[in-house]
């Protein structure tokens, strides 16, 4: 059981990467869109992401539970050392969740407040996913000090690195690219299309960009990264996969093949997870001296393992069937405004 | 501010707020599918309405609902790591249920808000129906998380290990039932109470009463019957905590001395140095009868609890008595609208009548706040009751009085814009759904 729970913990943090990425990308896209065209964009991004997007941070609340009921000694030590970049991270969530949600129901459509709002939005869809990959950075970039006597070291350093930094950055490029192709197939007309295409071109450059950005900053910190990518199958596997999608997708995109490249540009952002998530494993969180966190040693009792394995088994079989029918019934999009 | 006296404060501000956005977001799906149901079968129009206009004031507190209950996942983490990492696993079963539930919820809130005119009626009005259930199961989960801290059980703690882990044992605690009983009803009769007074408001001002006279009623038979029922779960709640945790108890009443015909004290000054309660009223056997049936037997007092082991009286007892004279006040008010109902149907359109549940409007909530410190606080100093203190608890970090600084400001501006936006929807209930 302990394996199943371990695929849940995983499934979860790939799908929340996935889903709630192209969440947080719809706002990073409305952010470098241009004044003239924001209007039009918000629109389309609402009626993409309005009915779905609140499931989309589920995974992150699934995530977090299996961790502190399945890995309690893992969270906990994440808790403590990440404590302010989760901070940053759950301010972001709370102030973009909470924008989008007023800004669609505020009665009054007033412009000052609709500023507002928009203004809250779109920072904080760039913030949260930053620090999601800053967090995500910390757990392999080994600068966690269990150790750690000061409170730069142990507080700051931890997480605010090159390497944490760079792979910030990388997660905003990436959530930007899913949305991206994610709006082309929800694009109202070719001008759209073109717009949203363009914007999915300019990501991906982005994201390459930054993709090397992080190699480049693993080699500041002394992190092997390019070694231990390449040093295991399955992981070499996983970017060979990566890259052949990412050159088929700009063929597809070409092409105008909407939904296909969906699948692809996921395609690439799993493969990406599953390399770094399998050089690490069983490993979560890599610390500076000592035993790395290990899923296969720290974890909860037996017990408690396979009630939670039999819960998110159960539990799955009631979100899945009723997500994926939301995800479908919302796909045409629909005239009628709420 | 010491950093475990911020941790302690960002804590009860996190929740104090959450529990407000998720008791209206929990209870109102039900008012909306009663509201619905009664659109599909007559075909009046201004039901339709008021399920769309109440389903606006749902999706915003939902929103801060999810977002306040994300951080609060994270914040017993961040504010009480030690506590985590050794009850995560014995108390964790409720919240990964919870974690479903509530994922079944965001499902069917995305099919219900934005599935209007798109489905079968019926199917929508599911979707309403599912939202309102897998609401009050998740709340219903969360409290039996917190039961279990109240009343530990479903493992055996020998030298400061546990073993013997069942954490389905530690979700059905001896407590659960009463405490998430009593706060369901809790969140019903606030929530009826609050929406059920905007909208008598609303008459009293003469706006759309058609609308919101038929708001009123919905909301208000969900609020009275619930206030109704409180008293009932709030004796087996009292006889419950007695059973388990009689420094609560003993907390709650300021009842210092053991003794056979133990009185019930009202109100009064609790002073723990000469442990007298000065200017109470003092009604003699009645907390006997209370807590065993029976006016004369023996209640123990905070004299058999030790003295580092007691929680603060005065807020224990204060917040107790508020949330009694509110629920019976409450109570009252619920009777009356019944009684209103069956033979004075006059007073239902009186100024006077609606003035009183316009009054009404934060009661429950302000219950509910006061329920909730004396359930937190009259377990200090224990997070986990008689197995770790809360002290041992709390993050190694320093430096936590800020981020308790950024958290009120934030649930505080938080809090002034939903009440804006509420302001808001219901200024435009004339201009969006006026039927005429």
């Amino acid at each position: 059981m302990l394996y199943v729970v371990i695929a849940f913990l995983f499934l979860a943090i790939v799908l929340y990467f996935l889903l709630g990425g192209a969440d947080f990308g719809a706002g990073i896209i409305e952010l470098f869109t241009s004044e003239k065209n924001r209007p039009h964009t918000r629109k389309t991004m609402y009626q993409a992401i309005g009915p779905i997007w609140e499931a989309n941070h589920m995974w992150l609340i699934i995530a977090v539970v299996i961790l502190f009921v399945g890995f309690p000694a893992i969270y906990s030590q994440m808790c403590t050392w990440l404590h302010i970049p989760l901070l940053i991270m759950l301010l972001g969530i709370m102030a973009r969740g909470t924008a989008f949600a007023f800004r669609n129901y505020d009665a009054v459509k007033g412009e000052r407040t609709q500023n507002i709002y928009n203004h809250i939005f779109v920072y904080s869809s760039f913030i949260t996913p930053l620090f999601l990959g800053i967090i995500a950075g910390s757990a392999i970039s080994r600068q966690i000090d269990l150790q750690a006597t000061t409170f730069l070291s142990g507080y700051i350093f931890s997480w605010f690195n090159y390497f944490s930094v760079a792979v910030g950055l990388f997660t905003v490029a990436l959530s930007g690219y899913l949305a991206a192709v994610y709006l082309i197939g929800e694009a109202e007309n070719e001008k759209d299309i073109l717009r949203f295409i363009k914007k999915a071109r300019l990501m991906t450059i982005v994201a390459v960009v930054f993709g090397s950005l992080v190699f480049v900053a693993a080699g500041f910190e002394s992190i092997q990264l390019a070694r231990f990518i390449f040093g295991n199958p399955v992981s070499i596997a996983a970017v060979i996969v990566a890259s052949i999608s990412l050159i088929l997708q700009w063929i597809l995109i070409r092409r105008g093949k909407k939904k296909i490249i969906r699948v692809t540009a996921a395609l690439q952002v799993t493969m990406i997870l599953l390399a770094v998530g399998y050089m690490h494993y069983p490993y979560f969180v890599m610390v500076k001296s000592g035993e790395n966190l290990s899923l296969l040693s720290l974890h909860a009792p037996a017990k408690t393992i396979t009630d939670l394995g039999w819960a998110l088994c159960i539990g799955s079989l009631l979100i899945l069937p009723s997500l994926f029918y939301l995800y479908v019934s919302f796909q045409r999009k629909s005239e009628h405004d709420f | 501010m010491d950093d475990f006296l911020a941790a302690r404060s960002q804590m009860a501000i996190s929740l104090g707020f959450h529990i407000i956005y998720s008791c209206i977001g929990m209870v109102m799906p039900f008012f909306m599918a009663v509201s619905h149901y009664k659109w599909i079968k007559t075909g009046d129009p201004v039901y339709k309405n008021i399920t769309r206009a109440w389903s606006k004031g749902v999706a915003i507190f939902f929103a801060t609902g999810a977002v306040s209950g994300t951080i609060l996942s994270f914040e017993l983490g961040l504010l009480w790591p030690k506590f985590m990492q050794q009850a995560g696993p014995i108390f964790g079963m409720p919240f990964s249920l919870e974690g479903v539930a509530f994922f079944i919820e965001a499902i069917a809130l995305g099919f219900f808000l934005y599935g209007w005119d798109k489905f079968n009626k019926w199917f929508h009005w599911f979707t309403c129906v599912v939202i309102g259930i897998s609401g009050i199961v998740s709340g219903i989960l969360v409290v039996a998380a917190n039961s279990w801290m109240n009343n530990p059980s479903g493992f055996d703690y020998v030298n400061g290990q546990y073993s013997n882990i069942d954490p389905i044992k530690a979700m059905f605690n001896g407590s659960w039932f009463s405490e998430a009983l009593h706060m369901s009803l809790a969140a019903f009769s606030a929530t009826g109470f609050a929406v059920a007074g905007v909208h008598a408001l609303m008459i009293a001002r003469r706006k759309n009463v058609v609308f919101h006279t038929k708001a009123f009623k919905i909301a208000i038979v969900f609020g009275a019957v619930a206030a109704i029922l409180q008293p009932f779960s709030g004796d087996i709640a009292a006889k419950n905590v007695y059973k388990t945790q009689p420094a609560k108890l003993d907390a709650m009443e300021a009842y210092f001395h053991t003794q056979a015909n133990a009185p019930l004290v009202l109100g009064g000054i609790p002073d723990t140095a000469t442990k007298k309660v000065k200017y109470g009223i003092e009604i003699p056997g009645l907390l006997s009868f209370l807590v065993h049936d029976n006016f004369g037997e023996k209640v123990n007092g905070l004299d058999k609890i030790p003295h580092k082991d007691q929680p603060p009286v005065s807020i224990t007892h204060f917040s107790f008595d508020l949330m009694v004279i509110i629920g019976s006040a409450m109570m009252l008010l619920g009777l009356m609208y019944f009684w209103a109902v069956w033979k004075k149907r006059s007073w239902l359109t009186k100024k006077w009548f609606l003035r009183l549940f316009i009054l009404a409007v934060p009661f429950g909530f302000v219950a509910v706040e006061a329920g909730w410190t004396v359930t937190e606080v009259g377990r200090q100093p224990w997070i986990i009751y008689g197995i770790m203190r809360t002290s041992e608890a709390v993050t190694p970090m320093p430096g936590i009085h800020y981020t308790f600084y950024l958290f009120t400001a934030i649930y505080f501006i938080l809090t002034i814009a939903v009440i804006f936006l509420l302001t808001r929807q219901i200024k435009m209930v004339p201009v969006l759904y006026d039927t005429k």
